[in-house]
């Protein structure tokens, strides 16, 4: 048996609206420290909407209104005192299409850091090198770092948006289908980082396709129609699903 | 090869586009006739630098009013563009959807008053107000960049609000999502990413505040002296034209032409100057 890690996030009862319409109904899911939680369903399951609820992106909209608790170490995101901008800190975003701040590379790099009063230029430009060795793209741009970061190519400006966001040290990052653009050798780039990444930060991600997320994450969670279907190891739900929707799914039945 | 049919619609799309050409190509080659020989005569540093303007003894320096359109279009930018840019911001970024729809056709509705009508309530508002608080004739060059800064907030806001409405929803996403507050991911992320658009706005407004006349002949007092001060009457290439034009026959006739070759060469430049801008977005 798995032992029970100590749980990060934890959806109580989430439910989300936009309008009239009911995006996530009823979603109870508990989300380990570490390691990587796929979040997976065909279109329209809501998952893109439960990501950006984690770190309240989700806010911007106004016509959006959800019910329930999302926890944060035992502690609710939405608490009146939270600060949002700290929160966004702690929960990182990647997004689907790679978003390069107009600046060079290193800039892009040190601007959170630099945000939270670092100044040392040794200290920054550690900072920067770690962050990019972390996200796999250092041996890339370590001689180009003061290029802007729209050169480079779409693989990897992902790779920079992620490791911007790890020159936060976030605890948690949240990637909505960060591969859904790119070719085979950068998603296999960026899948790699995951897997170092994963040690020491929780990984949540909507992967692009049912192969990613059998491939990259350790413990999974099936939407459907915004309900919650199924939750467990990866490994187990592939090769044994509980639910006949989620095998359907699976196997390609639909979807 | 296509087949004739289909070319002909073709055709008869490039013959309207080459009859709006046309007229531009009008204009140009009747200035070039007419002014060109006045400025050969007069000498081309005579004419651009000469500092007097006195056509019955046929002194034709135009050097004056080259500085009184710079003066005063440069007020009209000083005054006008950071009030438009802040306006298009405020749009696009912080109006609530019942505020910006009223707003917005309201800004539009600036557009669309005629020039006439500025430059009438500028005599009877803004030049009292600058003679009695600041001195002076009031008719002056600060009075006209004052109303040309009102009439090129709308030109400036619209473009600046498409431009800013244009980036992807995800650059404010992915600036928020860093933990940057509202006001940081404007100033570091949207406007630097829609700068050239910015860009573009600021000069075709500046375009539209020197090409203006008849506002301006109202309220900047068109003493054809160099002007010392913003609060001294001035004269500008368009009002030069406006004025005199009335009456003015044989060489005076024709340097008002050649004053409109200057105006014209200066309008071409920013236009090229917008599209740059324009272009290298795309980039």
């Amino acid at each position: 048996m798995e032992t029970e890690p100590k749980a990060k996030l934890v959806l109580d009862h989430l439910d989300f609206f936009y309008g009239d319409r009911r995006v996530l109904r009823d979603v109870n899911l508990s989300i380990p420290e570490n390691g990587i939680f796929a979040i997976f369903g065909p279109a329209n399951s809501g998952t893109t909407t439960l990501l950006r609820a984690l770190n309240r992106l989700s806010d911007l909209s106004t016509e959006s209104r959800s019910t329930g608790r999302i926890l944060l170490d035992g502690k609710d995101i939405r608490d009146p005192g939270q600060s949002v901008t700290e929160l966004r800190r702690r929960i990182g975003m990647v997004f689907d299409v790679p978003v390069p701040l107009p600046m060079s590379i290193y800039d892009n790099l040190a601007y959170g850091p630099r945000r939270s009063g670092v100044r040392d230029r040794a200290t920054l430009d550690a900072k920067v090198e770690d962050a990019l060795r972390r996200s796999v793209l250092w041996d890339e741009v370590k001689d180009r770092l003061d290029a802007p970061a729209t050169r480079l190519s779409g693989g990897q400006q992902q790779r920079l948006c992620i490791a911007r966001i790890l020159a936060l040290e976030p605890e948690v990052i949240v990637l909505d289908r960060p591969c859904a653009a790119l070719d085979p050798v950068s998603t296999g780039k960026i899948e790699e980082s995951l897997q170092q990444l994963k040690e020491r930060i929780t990984i949540v991600i909507a992967p692009h396709s049912i192969q990613q997320t059998a491939r990259v994450s350790d413990r999974a969670a099936f939407l459907l129609s915004g309900s919650l279907i199924e939750e467990g190891p990866t490994s187990r739900m592939f090769a044994n699903p509980q639910d006949s929707r989620t095998s359907d799914y699976l196997t390609g039945r639909f979807g | 090869m296509t087949p004739f049919k289909e070319r002909i619609p073709g055709f008869v799309f490039l013959l309207f586009a080459l009859s709006a050409l046309s007229a531009l190509a009008l204009i140009a080659a009747f200035l070039f006739v007419e002014g060109v020989p006045l400025i050969a005569k007069v000498g081309v540093g005579p004419f651009l630098f000469g500092m007097k303007w006195a056509p019955s003894q046929g002194l034709y320096g135009i050097f004056p009013m080259i500085v009184g359109t710079v003066a005063v279009t440069l007020g009209a930018a000083v005054l006008g563009v950071p009030v438009a840019l802040a306006c298009a911001v405020f749009l696009t970024e912080f109006a609530p959807r019942a505020v910006s729809a009223v707003v917005r056709p309201a800004i539009q509705l600036l557009a669309g008053i005629p020039s006439v009508v500025y430059g009438f309530w500028g005599l009877i508002f803004i030049v009292p107000a600058i003679r009695t608080w600041f001195g002076g004739p009031g008719l002056s060059l600060l009075a006209g960049s004052v109303i040309l800064a009102i009439m090129i907030l709308p030109t400036i806001i619209s473009i600046a609000e498409v431009s800013l409405n244009a980036l992807p929803r995800l650059y404010k996403e992915g600036a928020l999502a860093l933990g940057m507050t509202h006001w940081q991911a404007i100033r570091t992320v949207l406007i630097p990413s829609a700068k050239s658009g910015i860009l573009a706005a600021v000069i075709l407004g500046i375009g539209r505040a020197i090409g203006e006349t008849m506002a301006v002949i109202m309220v900047l007092g068109n003493a054809v002296a160099l002007p010392r001060s913003i609060l001294d009457p001035a004269r500008t290439l368009t009002t030069n034209i406006g004025i005199e034009m009335g009456y003015a026959s044989g060489d005076h006739q024709q340097a008002l032409f050649a004053t409109g070759i200057v105006l014209l060469l200066i309008i071409m430049a920013l236009n090229s100057l917008a599209q740059v801008a324009v272009n290298r977005r795309r980039t």
